[in-house]
């Protein structure tokens, strides 16, 4: 089984006699060949994931301390610090939240529960798969054209509201999709009780089928906004600052305060030659892991808790 | 592995906070700069009473609040930036932005009246001046500092120490565009080597004043060059470019002296290399030039903004000009500038010419009186 | 029964009245908002279209259309303008091909590993930590392949530049495995039992089973996932904006600065590009161009599976 024996290659080429010959050894060595490729390309992404953690630790760690989180973005690497990135970034994250899920789960809601299998949801269908594969570079062009030209006495031009919006545009077709899925999960008994007992459609839902299914949708929605967290080229393309050393004040006059993220002040330092930059970069993205992380973590501990109460 | 990581990364960030503490004290003495000579010329008969001169001119006004928008100028803006952070030091309640789109992108924005104060590296161009008479933009045109534009290559590259105007020009005009390639067309003694090039894209002032002084035509050269509005990126392409060449703002190469080699311009009168005494005696050309501000007269009727540019023409603040990595206008001209910013005169000295080539200190110093 | 039937009708009337003009008023009402939040995702593409397709008409009513075409050089915005498309499509394609060539090969071996070989407990663990790595922000990548790829390969390949559509192109093909990989698994995975055993009492190995039976069963979800990750190669902005350079070169040399499509948006959005200039133009004409390949990739995959799909009841 294991020895592989050289005449076995040489009489393999049976197309002279006709005669079908079983060349197990080979085939058998060629399997493990396999075998091997696939783990080893398994292992592949792993073994990069490993390494760009590695390297994004060791450059970074000694960077972060509790002054980079709580210092403005400098022109000395030194005393940086991630502040307004950071609060940028989390402004962004609560408006995209608010004006995408509603949007996103009433948009779910709707092909899910009230439409039936029509061209209208159909067409709708075909253009969320569409979405899907959008470069998110067009949506940043989107969000210039729109939100930050034409609607500029809504959003004061390049601003935290713009931001959102694009970002909740990017973001919708993950949301519906996964709230749809999460809907389809409630059994259909549950809406007929409702029905026999004389509840309208929007009260059945609204009692039963959303509390249910609520858990999913705020799994795919939390999914959804770490994705948004981490776009850089849509705020790119509707300019957002990378210099600003202060904090939107906390009223809907924030909405129209011009703003920095993370991703962009990392990308900004990455761009910066020197290494002390660089090292900051690293920091940010360990900072902006870590909310990643946490925002998975939180997704996946209300999945999990999820599937039991099931 | 990975969990393994982030577990690494709590107890070494718990590791990081027990540091924050000691880190925070030992800021504080970063912040404070050592006083250089400038700032201490400026107390006369004074002791040496304050370290901090940066903020002694600003104590009485720290009740200030407001925002001030900056833009444009990427040479500019590492003084607006030094600036900003300094100023808003001293007064918490104001909120400076410094945004970088390039001279020409922030006089668009400027005389759209969206911003208060316009970064330019070369006077306001004629088609500028009537945007901003559209859009009904007075301004008040301040010079702050002067630039030795820097041409740079690679540090490994030891052929070219010093370049003639017009071989840099062979190199950039717009009749070069994919046929000058290598570097011994520029000088037959050269190696057979492939030119990278590095430059500001359209919208700088840098680009406009380069094109002016070395091709002779502002705003004409080739385009199949690394362009970027981010003068950090043009240092990252060449310091790992062998054969590279880029030209941008003193301060860029100042920050990154161990990535760059200075090449030295011959201007007609042998070869000089940018630096303080060069550009204050004028030798350094045809590349030194004056850097602007340029402020909305509306503007400057508010507090801040009058603060703000106040602070940057302080005489007490030179030293942050210079710890970016450009000339510092001497006293005599700064208070000159100062008494135009008061008095609020609207409009350009150069007439809206945009580019001046071959401006000296004194010149200037001339011009605006 | 002994109760006197006008009393519970009594009960009734005092107990329950259902408002069911009230109700229908609010069912109409909750439709119809759900609706038009439904109608905002059409809303998003006619958008996407409509202002590509406004702005892109602005550009070639300055410029024919066939200097976008044939120029063989991309200079905008320079003193001697030319539109070339093709320098930029000539870089995209260079990125994308060496990030495919990494990332279709490695995703789809993951793909086979995870769904066939994998014992159930490593799977439970490998697919979370794909889940991370495709959550990787993309200027994350571009960190890593201009500070750590990038002076690696240098050591190795002499002639290579800081920046360079080699080190870009395969780490974005790494950031692209996993999608490659989650996706060709979910349609690996789905293949019945059924077949894989028919295989094996023919005789096949289980390497013969995979590479005759399973894969050839889930081609069509397996090349949706292809195309969907060469989409996302294509239009993937950050990395090549950071690592690949903004030199806009025709050719398809991988040891240079190049610049794509997605680099030549950012560099433009960087500086400022006033509205109505054809400088703002060309960002939609550009737009436009990538937004067309990567429609035209999305046909072709909708296509495929529709004419490949096996359905397995």
């Amino acid at each position: 089984m294991t020895m592989q024996e050289p005449k076995s290659f040489a009489s393999s080429d049976s197309s002279e006699n006709g005669l079908f010959k079983v060349a197990l050894p080979t085939r058998y060595n060629f399997d493990r060949i396999f075998v091997i490729a696939t783990w080893a390309a398994t292992l592949f992404g792993l073994v990069v994931l490993a390494v760009l953690s590695i390297d994004v630790l060791v450059d970074g760690l000694p960077r972060l301390n509790w002054s980079f989180l709580i210092s403005y973005p400098s022109r000395r690497p030194s005393i940086a610090g991630i502040l307004s990135p950071l609060i940028g970034s989390i402004w962004l994250l609560v408006v995209t939240a608010l004006i995408a899920f509603p949007l996103g789960v009433g948009a779910a809601i709707f092909l899910e529960e009230y439409s039936t299998d029509n061209w209208f949801t159909r067409l709708i269908e075909i253009n969320i798969a569409n979405l899907a594969a959008v470069p998110s570079i067009i949506y940043g062009l989107l969000g210039l054209q729109v939100f930050v030209r034409w609607m500029l006495p809504i959003t004061a031009g390049r601003s935290i509201l713009s931001g959102a919006l694009t970002l909740t545009l990017l973001i919708l077709p993950i949301i519906i999709v996964a709230s749809r899925e999460a809907l389809r999960t409630v059994p259909s008994s549950l809406r007929q009780a409702g029905y026999a007992l004389g509840a309208t459609r929007w009260q059945v839902i609204r009692e039963h089928v959303f509390p249910l299914a609520l858990p999913g949708i705020l799994t795919g929605t939390i999914l959804a906004l770490s994705r948004a967290i981490g776009e850089t080229a849509p705020l790119i393309v509707i300019g957002a600052l990378t210099f600003i050393t202060f904090l939107p004040p906390i009223s809907p006059k924030g909405l129209q305060s011009p703003f920095t993220a993370l991703p962009i002040q990392i990308f900004d330092w990455v761009s910066r030659p020197q290494a002390a930059f660089h090292n900051n970069a690293a920091a940010g993205i360990i900072v902006l892991m870590l909310l990643l992380l946490l925002m998975n973590a939180t997704a996946i501990l209300l999945r999990n808790k999820f599937q039991q109460s099931r | 592995m990975f969990s393994q990581n982030t577990r690494l990364a709590s107890v070494a960030s718990i590791l990081a906070l027990a540091l924050a503490v000691t880190s925070c004290s030992s800021n504080g003495g970063n912040q404070a700069s050592s006083p250089s000579p400038t700032g201490a010329a400026n107390t006369p008969g004074g002791g040496d009473t304050a370290v901090n001169t940066t903020n002694t001119s600003n104590t009485t006004t720290s009740n200030l609040s407001g925002n001030v928008t900056v833009d444009g100028s990427s040479t500019v803006f590492p003084i607006s930036e030094a600036m900003a952070e300094e100023f808003q030091k001293a007064n918490p309640g104001v909120k400076v932005t410094v945004g970088k789109s390039g001279t020409g992108g922030g006089f668009k924005k400027f005389c759209n009246g969206e911003t208060d104060i316009s970064n330019a590296s070369r006077p306001i161009k004629p088609e500028e001046v009537d945007l901003c008479k559209k859009g009904n933009v007075e301004y008040v045109e301040l010079p702050v500092a002067y630039d030795g534009l820097s041409v740079v290559v690679n540090p490994q590259n030891t052929f070219a120490q010093c370049l003639k105007v017009d071989e840099l020009k062979k190199m950039w005009e717009p009749t070069a565009q994919a046929k000058v390639t290598t570097w011994n067309q520029i000088r037959p003694s050269f190696p057979n080597e492939r030119i990278g090039l590095y430059g500001p894209g359209t919208d700088s002032g840098t680009y406009d004043f380069f094109t002016k002084a070395i091709v002779g035509e502002e705003g004409k050269s080739r385009g199949d060059y690394t362009a970027s509005e981010d003068d950090n990126t043009l240092v990252q392409g060449v310091s790992a470019d062998k054969g590279g060449i880029a030209f941008f703002g003193y301060a860029y190469y100042a920050e990154n002296k161990d990535k760059l080699k200075l090449v030295a311009i011959d201007g007609g009168k042998g070869c000089v290399e940018p630096s303080e005494a060069t550009i204050n005696d004028g030798t350094y050309q045809p590349l030194a030039r004056p850097e602007f501000i340029y402020v909305k007269k509306t503007a400057a009727s508010r507090p801040e903004v009058k603060a703000f540019v106040e602070y940057m023409l302080a005489p007490a603040n030179k030293k942050l000009i210079s710890e970016v990595g450009y000339v510092p206008l001497p006293d005599e001209l700064l208070t000159e500038v100062q008494a135009r910013f008061q008095a609020g005169k609207v409009g350009s000295i150069f007439e809206g010419k945009g580019s001046q080539v071959g401006l000296t200190l004194k010149d200037l110093l001339k011009q605006e009186k | 029964m002994t109760t006197n039937p006008s009393s519970t009708e009594q009960i009734n009337r005092d107990l329950f009245r259902p408002n069911r003009q009230l109700n229908k008023w609010v069912e109409l009402v909750v439709k119809t908002i759900f609706a038009l939040f439904a109608l905002v995702s059409v809303a998003t593409t006619i958008g996407i279209v409509l202002t590509l397709i406004f702005e892109t008409f602005a550009f070639f009513s300055e410029i024919p259309i066939w200097r976008f075409l044939t120029d063989t050089q991309w200079t905008p915005r320079f003193f001697n303008p030319q539109y070339g498309i093709f320098v930029l499509i000539s870089a995209t394609l260079l990125t994308s091909t060496i990030a495919i060539s990494v990332a279709l090969p490695v995703g789809l071996l993951s793909a086979i590993c995870l769904s066939e070989y994998a014992p159930a407990k490593i799977r439970r663990w490998l697919k979370p930590a794909l889940e991370i790595l495709a959550g990787v922000p993309t200027v994350v990548f571009g960190y890593f392949a201009l500070l750590l790829v990038t002076p690696f390969l240098q050591k190795i390949i002499p002639g290579l530049q800081g920046f360079n559509a080699l080190s870009a192109g395969l780490v974005l093909g790494v950031s692209i495995i996993p999608l490659v990989a989650s996706l060709s698994e979910d349609a690996i995975y789905a293949v019945p039992r059924s077949l894989r055993e028919g295989a094996y009492a023919l005789g096949a190995t289980k390497r013969e089973t995979i590479v005759g039976v399973v894969l050839p069963s889930a081609l069509s979800g397996i090349v949706a996932s292809f195309v969907l990750a060469i989409s996302r190669a294509v239009g993937e902005t950050m990395i090549v904006a950071i690592a690949a350079g903004q030199n806009p070169t025709l050719g398809l040399n991988p040891f240079v600065p190049v610049m794509t499509m997605t680099a030549y948006i950012v560099q433009a959005s960087l500086g400022d590009t006033p509205a109505g200039s054809l400088a703002y133009r060309t960002l939609f004409a550009v737009g436009m161009t990538l937004f067309l390949i990567t429609l035209a990739l999305n046909i072709f995959s909708f296509w495929f599976v529709r004419r490949f799909r096996e359905k397995y009841e």
